[in-house]
């Protein structure tokens, strides 16, 4: 089998892209990636349920409005809605083919990020010293892990970020590089998307 | 043979979800022998050495056949869905059972594995055993004081969940005298093929010498005796406590598993999700 | 070092488990012994572990079914000889801890590990060929989907030896689940080998939704698709819309259990109300999950055997899209004894019932495409008529606990269990057995023994009768589940029948092991020239060669018809030999799902017990092998011309001897002699 086949990468202009088969795998990708996201939002949808049922059993302890400090948390939102304006910035420079504005962008974005993340961790950290872990009660239980839960997401939305990073500076914009660009970029928005939900049912809702 | 418990019930409530099964049986029917029917007639009739048969290989759609085919179903469903409606209302466990008796009330701890009956009016208790008076309705108050469980007594009808800092409600009545078997149906752990009680019906003047003799019972039940029982066991004998302290033990028991909850009237937060919040809104409201 | 791992979780002292896992590793030990004999290692791991091709995919997926059924059928067997033994003063050989387990065990295998992989691997070796495709829209997370399930399988096996499986029940209900009441880690092989299979899961429902939407051959419009090929689709949107449920109702009673949370705890907030809602709000999908790809089957394999367009395609569609929407509305019926109030356990109990009508449209549908057809009892014509005489029954029963009045009595009583077997055993693993039997000569190139199948059909048929019938008669007994001693002496005789009902499964599953042995021994003299085994096949897949080649398709067929190959027949441009072949493009084979594999599972075992280094290995391991395997640009290859018609001139000189010897049959009235002489 193996000994009468050549390699696409080697082979491309010799086949045009609408040929059916594999070559259209770039849109199932994308099309593949929403599906995902979808499946995302259940996923979400019932985190934020339990939250929605366990957001009044404190049991005894601190309640939103004792815990959450609303300005650092619109600080922490600001730094990731700006993360996706940037990201949007190096997804236009990709389809002007501007390698180096792509990286450019892409490094803003994973600094905004990271620095929500750290953020994050540290508002974590706190309320466990304080003694308000998860622990604590299920409305703490629901709290972590809502917001973890959306933290985790994001870390992972950054360790992809490094290694695109590290594609695209290798690789150039190739098909496959820009297909993955276009998926982070759909999770990263959607990521966005899900903070302003989590935003206004825990931290808003919270503390009113 | 021995009668089954679940077509020889002994009280109303039994006696109405008997004929809701079996009329629920009937009407299903109705579809379901003419698919038998159809099932072997047209497998034996139409099978590939029966040259004789009419054979249509291209016939695959008539609008006469689809409209039954989704009809029917349709009615049948229809009927037992007024029927479910109707019925679930009158069964509903919550509801008190109209009687000329005041009911009597009793209050129900899950523990591992056996089950406390308080009997807060005659202020005693037993471990797995009920001694109710016929004809009389009975209306429990349940609770856990371990993991989930269900309160069972097949010949008297529903059964409910036994769930800690819940306070589920269930009403039945024995219309018959007999020592009828009850259980937790709910699987709970090692102990669990253990956790049954004998329920008593008897008459009423049988069920009032039955409450002296627990009430001149040694034991008493209280804080000490109670954390006595919390530990596990199973086929626990038979128990009488002729006094139970503090009154409100049944309370307590709910309290300790409700911590700084905010239970008082809301619903929705001892009431299970959201999804089901409106739903579970009885559950305290009693 | 081993975190909660110590030498005395092995329980060596225990001889019912100890006699397990030898039986376990001997059986693995023959296997890996007659590999090396054989000196098939390398010839394993290129063409199989390392594949990405659909097809094989789907038959490892099978093997793997084949085998958990094997385990949960030999907990099945225990079940059923402890209850008919553990009467009045005897408790039986099987002490609670033990049997506990074994029920628990018996659940989680059947539905994740023999169903699910039974169905994925059936809809993985059919559906791209159905819709004329060459592959899967992702061949490399297909071996991963793949991979995760085998490891998570494996880790159900591990407990067997190492430490205890969950003794909590299937579904795992807290707080009996959380760390309180279950302290060891049996709970958490429970959670994890799920959750990993889950994902496994997820990604195959992405996987084969976008294949479905996006692959199809050209002119195969939705409503063209043959009706497998609608019932995955509709259970890959399912999957892809439940399973994210029980992702998170297990990643809470996971953080209930190592983090201290109080998601479902007694006590500090929890509401162990939460779980039942969410666990079923994945759990009742499921059950479509599992049904629907057997509605599938027979929806192909009546119209096949019986020579005759399948009655009201139309009314198919639209009873399994209403089931795949409707399914996500009842999921409160599971716990009507919860003291929701009448509205509500009226509502779901009624939008239960609606279910009814599409599946009772089903089954009308099927009987009349026997109608006026010529029906032949080849073996997976047998599994689909036992199916629709058992399923009914099943149907009934299913309405009576609907209805919240009657579930007040029959809900957690053996009547349940008798229920839910009898939809899942002919709703879905006879389908199953079904699809097994109707397409393994299109995946091996010769069929299984009929002779063997059909007494394999008998025994489970009858044995279905015998073991869970009497369970229905032991629920109107009042008898709860999940007892392992009782003292009722009503239950005694019932429960001795069900264990003969067992013992008659028994036979039936050792007949198909010696059909399976029988029809590999007679393939040369069985081997199918023509591709399309039943002659009658109608869709995509019979019309290419027995087994199909790699590629599939040496060209994309065009559609013109809804039963397609059958219309190719009659228009007479079947088996047409293309002026010229073309370059196919295809996915390279790749170890990575493999490796990915392997670091789940070790991921999977330490977090179990709680080795924090070995389980930090574990997902960096996932994790560089998926940065690595993304920075790999050559995945893919063109299989060149002179190749694929080398492949296809002996294709057709196979097509042109089978047609000397007369065995392709174009005229669909004419019953074929050859399947019947098998």
């Amino acid at each position: 089998m193996t000994t009468m086949t050549t390699d696409v990468a080697a082979n491309r202009n010799k086949h045009i892209l609408s040929e059916h088969g594999h070559s259209d795998s770039v849109s199932n990708a994308v099309y593949g990636f929403w599906i995902y996201i979808m499946s995302d939002c259940v996923l979400f949808a019932c985190v934020f349920a339990t939250f929605a049922v366990m957001s009044h059993n404190y049991a005894g302890g601190p309640t939103g409005k004792d815990l959450f400090d609303l300005p650092y948390v619109f600080g922490e939102t600001m730094l990731l809605l700006c993360s996706s304006v940037t990201y949007g910035f190096s997804v236009l420079a990709m389809n002007a083919n501007s390698r180096k504005m792509v990286l450019t962008w892409l490094a803003i974005t994973f600094l905004l990020g990271l620095g929500f993340i750290i953020m994050e961790v540290n508002e974590f950290h706190h309320l466990i010293l304080a003694g308000h872990g998860p622990d604590r009660s299920g409305f703490l239980s629901a709290f972590f892990t809502l917001v973890g839960t959306h933290g985790t997401h994001v870390s992972f939305g950054l360790i992809w970020m490094l290694v695109m990073m590290y594609q695209v500076a290798r690789k150039g914009l190739s098909v496959p590089v820009r297909s993955r660009l276009i998926r982070l970029s759909m999770f990263w928005h959607f990521l966005d998307i899900v903070w302003i939900g989590v935003f206004t049912v825990v931290y808003l809702m919270g503390v009113m | 043979m021995q009668k089954m418990p679940l077509l020889d019930p002994s009280g109303p409530i039994g006696m109405s979800e008997r004929s809701l099964i079996i009329t629920a049986f009937l009407i299903m029917l109705i579809p379901a022998i003419p698919v038998f029917i159809m099932t072997v007639w047209f497998a034996w009739h139409y099978r590939s050495t029966n040259k004789k048969a009419t054979y249509a290989p291209k016939w695959g759609h008539s609008n006469k056949i689809e409209f039954v085919v989704w009809s029917v179903p349709a009615i049948i469903i229809l009927v037992l869905g007024i029927l479910t409606w109707v019925t679930t209302h009158e069964l509903n466990p919550y509801k008190p059972i109209a009687s000329t008796h005041k009911a009597i009330r009793i209050e129900a701890v899950a523990l591992n594995w056996k089950w406390l009956f308080i009997y807060p009016d005659q202020h005693i208790a037993t471990i797995n055993q009920l001694v109710l008076p016929v004809n009389v309705p009975v209306s429990f108050r349940i609770t856990s004081d371990t993991v989930m469980t269900s309160f069972f007594i097949p010949r008297l009808g529903s059964q409910i969940y036994a769930m800690a800092g819940m306070n589920t409600h269930l009403n039945l009545m024995a219309s018959k005298p007999g020592t009828y078997e009850g259980m937790n149906s709910q699987f709970s752990g090692n102990g669990f093929a253990g956790m049954h009680f004998k329920v008593i019906a008897t008459s009423r003047k049988k069920y009032d010498q039955w409450l002296t003799k627990v009430k001149n019972a040694p034991a008493k039940l209280d804080e000490a005796t109670f954390t006595a029982l919390e530990k596990p066991s199973s086929n626990t004998p038979v128990t009488y406590y002729s006094s139970v302290n503090p009154e409100n033990m049944f309370t307590d028991v709910l309290d300790k598993y409700r911590q700084g909850m905010k239970m008082a009237n809301s619903s929705n937060v001892a009431g299970g999700s959201t999804m089901a919040s409106s739903g579970m809104t009885e559950m305290n409201a009693h | 070092m081993f975190g909660k791992l110590t030498l005395s979780d092995i329980p060596y002292h225990v001889p019912i488990i100890m006699g397990a896992v030898g039986f376990t590793l001997l059986g693995a030990l023959i296997v890996l012994g007659l590999i090396t004999y054989y000196g098939k290692w390398t010839y394993l791991w290129k063409e199989w572990l390392t594949s990405v091709d659909h097809k094989k995919i789907g038959v490892m997926y099978i093997i793997l079914a084949l085998i958990m059924l094997l385990r949960g059928f030999s907990d099945a067997i225990l079940m059923r000889s402890q209850q008919a033994v553990a009467f009045g003063s005897n408790h039986g050989f099987l002490p609670p801890e033990h049997y506990d387990q074994i029920f628990s065990a018996h659940g989680t295998i059947m539905v994740f590990f023999m169903a699910m992989p039974f169905l994925t691997g059936l809809m993985n070796v059919v559906v791209p060929l159905q819709i004329g495709a060459r592959d899967v829209a992702f061949p490399f997370m297909n071996s991963v989907s793949l991979w995760l399930t085998i490891i998570s399988a494996g880790l159900v096996m591990v407990s067997l030896g190492v430490g205890d499986f969950s003794r909590a029940g299937w579904t795992g209900y807290p707080p009996l689940s959380g760390l309180t009441y279950s302290p060891d880690s049996g709970v958490d092989y429970w959670i994890w080998s799920i959750q990993l299979s889950g994902i496994g899961t997820l990604m195959t429902g992405i996987n084969f939704l976008v294949t479905i939407l996006k692959m199809r051959a050209p002119g195969m419009s939705l409503m063209r698709m043959p009706v497998f090929t609608w019932a995955t689709l509709c259970t890959n949107a399912l999957m892809i819309l439940a399973f994210p449920a029980l992702t998170a109702t297990l990643a809470l009673l996971t953080l209930d259990r190592y983090l201290g949370t109080h998601f479902f705890t007694n006590g500090f907030g929890g509401n162990m109300m939460m779980y039942p809602n969410l666990f079923w709000i994945w759990g009742h999908p499921e059950v479509y999950i599992l049904v629907l790809p057997a509605f599938g089957v027979f929806s192909e394999v009546v119209p096949t055997l019986c020579g005759k367009r399948l009655f009201g395609y139309t009314s198919m569609v639209w009873a399994t899209l209403a089931i795949t929407v409707l399914s996500f509305t009842v999921w409160l019926h599971h716990f009507f004894t919860m003291g929701a109030s009448s509205d509500v356990n009226a509502f779901f109990g009624i939008a239960t019932m609606i279910i009814a009508v599409p599946t009772g449209v089903k089954i009308f549908n099927w009987l009349f495409t026997m109608y006026r057809g010529r029906v032949r009892f080849d073996t997976p014509m047998l599994w689909t008529i036992g199916f629709i005489i058992t399923f009914v029954i099943g149907g009934m029963s299913g309405v009576m606990l609907a209805i919240p009045g009657a579930d007040y009595v029959l809900h957690n009583t053996e009547f349940l269990v008798a229920h839910f077997h009898n939809v899942l055993l002919p709703g879905a693993l006879f389908g199953y057995f079904a699809g097994y039997s109707y397409w393994f000569p299109k995946a091996f190139g010769f069929p299984l023994n009929e002779k063997w199948g059909k007494r394999a059909f008998w025994f489970w048929f009858f044995g279905f009768y015998l073991a869970f019938i009497p369970l229905y008669v032991l629920g109107f007994l009042g008898m709860p589940r999940r007892l392992d001693y009782y003292t009722n002496p009503a239950w005694h005789p019932w429960l001795e029948i069900a264990a003969v009902g067992a013992a008659f499964v028994l036979f039936g599953i050792i007949c198909q092991g010696i059909q399976l042995v029988v029809s590999i021994r007679d393939r040369e003299k069985n081997r199918d020239l023509t591709g399309d085994y039943w002659s009658n096949g109608r869709t995509m897949e019979w019309s290419t060669s027995s087994p199909a080649p790699f590629y599939n398709f040496a060209q994309i067929p065009e559609v013109h018809e809804r039963d397609s190959f059958d219309h190719m027949k009659e228009q007479g441009t079947a088996y047409q030999r293309p002026a010229h072949y073309q370059d196919i493009h295809m996915p390279k084979n790749t170890s990575a799902g493999f490796i990915i594999g392997m670091f789940a599972f070790i991921f999977g075992f330490a977090m179990i017990w709680h080795i924090w280094w070995m389980a930090a290995f574990g997902a960096l391991g996932i994790l560089v092998t998926l940065i690595l395997r993304s920075a790999n640009d050559h995945t893919d290859y063109y299989v060149q011309s002179e190749e694929v018609k080398h492949v296809e001139s002996l294709r057709f000189e196979q097509l042109a001897n089978s047609e000397r010897s007369g065995s392709i049959n174009a005229s669909p009235d004419t019953v074929t002699p050859l399947s019947h002489q098998v």
